[in-house]
């Protein structure tokens, strides 16, 4: 009942978002704000369906992207069908045929991949990947080669009567696609495929000793999360109008796996959390700092070893606690941790920062600013201040995240009881 | 007509011939155990009979039917269940998911992904049935992977018999339980599998004689003695080979 209102709260905010920075002197939307919300959208898409093969089947894929992008392209050439009026396809519907085109391709390569175990169909899925971004440059009328293929989305054929000429309605179309995704997506989870999905996650073998072939299992599993990375794809299409090799290439795939494993592969909403984070860091954090794909690796490899479970895991393990009344309890030592992470932090953005004006920022002629101030690259104290602060912030962190264990187990140790 | 049948049965693992031509028949409704020192082959029989492995030679029959040249998930179809000697069952699931999974099959959900499961009221009835008879309903929400040894010995159970098979194979379900469990587990065991025809591998030989029909001696790949168990008891070879240490 609670997490009901939580969604409705979660679409309410996401359709008013907009309209909270509205530019009312020149009657203007935020350009930046519509972009970005627009990509979190696609990406929600994108780390839920990869997280059907992680997360729900463990199956660990590294091509991805391939069905995203195969979605991508079958929008940009059936958009420019329906522009030139071969075809008469409304908007609304796009989505939905770049996701079958997606399952189709994910029935192709999923019948090939699925029929192997663990490493073997990870590597069976990375020589796919390989195989699609090298016919992507191969194969020019389909692709584009490597300008990709541009189309236009003002096609005047809508169910609605909308143009799409704006930011604006194309976010909403895709609020509408995320939001029907995300719920079907869900709802798979509770069908005797989804559960037997788990199933072959936890243990391939037995599954065949209730009737199940994991195979098939793991196959259909795979060729539906190719439909919803489809629908994804249909929508970067609508909203970029271009679409190149980018869209279904490795790095795309990558990105899909840590949106998911950050925000948490054992949530079913882990992925949205990881796909906003990511997206934020990406929008946000791109724009104040070269260096922002560091920070998303180095959170990574932070999450893996320090939080298998993701955000959404970390939250959940809250739960019993929060049920007691007891979170309270826990405020003063989250406090404690706050401080030296902070050193910690700013001492490894800082040292990051002065090692990217070195070089890069050096060769594009900028000013480091950091905190509100120029920074000399080249004086000693910026790096002393940098390199003490992350030493000292790691040394404190540890000391009181051994504090903060020990609080954490008796508080859990007292919950259970 | 016998529901299961080795005839001659042979199996190499490479230039090892681990079962030498095992030839056994089993009632409908039998109750029958297979005994014998470590290394006779009795998880291997099983294995072989489930499908786990194939066959190097013979023949095995369901009910008249070949099943030695099919996939485990088919010879389960056609009402054959195994439990595993180490425990085998969804970690990461409820005890009530497990079970669950484990009836989905057999009530001929296939691979459906667009039956919601909270609406199959007849398929939720059973699984809480199910709980109830192996005495885990308290536990109904827990990860399974969280449950103390004997729970998930009789999960085990419970998943095996959950698709109705006719045929039921118990690889040494006690193993590891104080005596108290064990008769717990053999209570269970004779309730959930009345009316079947079980064949189980079992060292504790209290339990054996006391459940069995029929006893067969398997040692090192072959069948020395097969019989009622005062026939078994009573064999010379069977008491040189096995039994004798423990009279």
């Amino acid at each position: 009942m609670k997490s009901r209102w939580l969604i409705l709260a979660l679409i309410a905010v996401a359709i008013a978002l907009p309209w909270c920075f509205y530019d009312w002197g020149h009657h203007r939307h935020a350009g930046f704000l519509l972009s970005m919300l627009s990509q979190m959208g696609m990406m929600v898409i994108l780390a839920l369906s990869y997280n059907m093969l992680l997360g729900q089947a463990g199956l660990f894929s590294l091509c991805h992207a391939t069905f995203f992008g195969i979605g991508g392209y079958a929008t940009v050439h059936l958009l420019n069908a329906v522009g030139a009026g071969d075809v008469p396809v409304p908007m609304e519907l796009m989505p939905l045929l770049a996701g079958l085109s997606g399952l189709a391709l994910a029935i192709l390569f999923g019948a090939m991949a699925t029929k192997q175990r663990a490493t073997a169909f990870a590597m069976i899925t990375l020589g796919i990947s390989e195989l699609m971004a090298t016919a992507a440059l191969m194969f020019h009328h389909f692709f584009g080669g490597e300008g990709g293929v541009t189309t236009n989305r003002m096609i005047e054929n809508s169910l609605f009567g909308l143009t799409y000429a704006s930011g604006l309605q194309v976010y909403y179309l895709i609020l509408a696609w995320t939001v029907l995704a995300t719920g079907l997506m869900y709802y798979l989870t509770l069908t005797p495929l989804g559960r037997m999905a788990n199933a072959t996650r936890d243990n391939f073998e037995r599954a065949q000793f209730i009737g199940y072939d994991p195979r098939m299992v793991r196959f259909l599993q795979f060729a539906l999360s190719g439909f919803f990375a489809g629908i994804g794809g249909g929508l970067y299409a609508i909203t970029y109008e271009i679409v190149t090799f980018d869209a279904l290439a490795a790095p795309l795939s990558a990105n899909a796996l840590l949106m998911a494993y950050i925000g948490g592969t054992t949530v079913f909403g882990g992925p949205i959390l990881g796909a906003i984070l990511i997206t934020l860091l990406q929008s946000g954090v791109s724009l104040l700092s070269n260096s922002w794909l560091v920070y998303v690796g180095v959170m990574f490899i932070a999450m893996v070893i320090f939080a298998p479970t993701g955000l959404a895991g970390i939250i959940k393990a809250h739960g019993p606690i929060r049920h007691s009344g007891r979170l309270g309890s826990l405020v003063v030592p989250y406090l404690r941790l706050v401080i030296p992470s902070l050193g910690l932090l700013l001492g490894f953005v800082g040292l990051v920062e002065l090692m990217s004006f070195l070089t890069i920022g050096a060769a594009q002629g900028k000013k480091l600013v950091l905190f509100g101030g120029p920074v000399d690259v080249h004086a000693a104290l910026p790096w002393v201040v940098s390199g003490g602060s992350l030493i000292l912030g790691a040394l404190w962190l540890r000391w009181e995240a051994a504090g903060f264990h020990r609080i954490w187990e008796n508080l859990t140790a007292e919950v259970r009881r | 007509m016998t529901a299961l049948s080795l005839r001659n049965v042979r199996k190499n693992f490479g230039a090892t011939e681990i079962i030498r031509g095992v030839t056994l028949d089993i009632a409908p409704g039998e109750r029958h155990c297979i005994i014998g020192p470590n290394g006779a082959g009795k998880t291997t029989c099983f294995n072989l009979i489930s499908g786990r492995f194939p066959i190097t030679s013979g023949e095995i029959l369901l009910n008249g039917e070949r099943i030695d040249t099919l996939p485990p998930h088919k010879i389960n179809r056609m009402g054959l269940s195994r439990s595993f000697q180490i425990t085998s069952i969804f970690q990461r699931m409820s005890v009530f998911e497990n079970l669950r999974c484990a009836l989905l099959w057999s009530r001929g959900y296939r691979y459906s992904f667009w039956s919601p499961l909270w609406r199959q009221k007849a398929l939720n009835e059973a699984a809480e049935v199910l709980l109830e008879d192996l005495n885990l309903s308290a536990r109904r929400d827990i990860l399974a992977g969280l449950l103390s040894y004997a729970e998930q010995r009789a999960l085990e159970i419970g998943m095996t018999i959950a698709g109705g098979a006719s045929v039921v194979l118990l690889d040494e379900p006690t193993a590891g339980m104080s005596n108290t469990e064990t008769d717990y587990a053999m209570a269970l065991i004779r309730r959930v599998t009345a009316g079947k025809t079980l064949l189980m591998v079992e060292h504790d030989m209290k339990v054996v004689f006391d459940l069995a029909d029929t006893i067969t001696v398997l040692v090192y790949g072959q069948v020395i003695a097969s019989g009622p168990p005062v026939e078994v008891r009573a064999n010379r070879a069977v008491q040189e080979a096995y039994l004798g240490a423990l009279e």
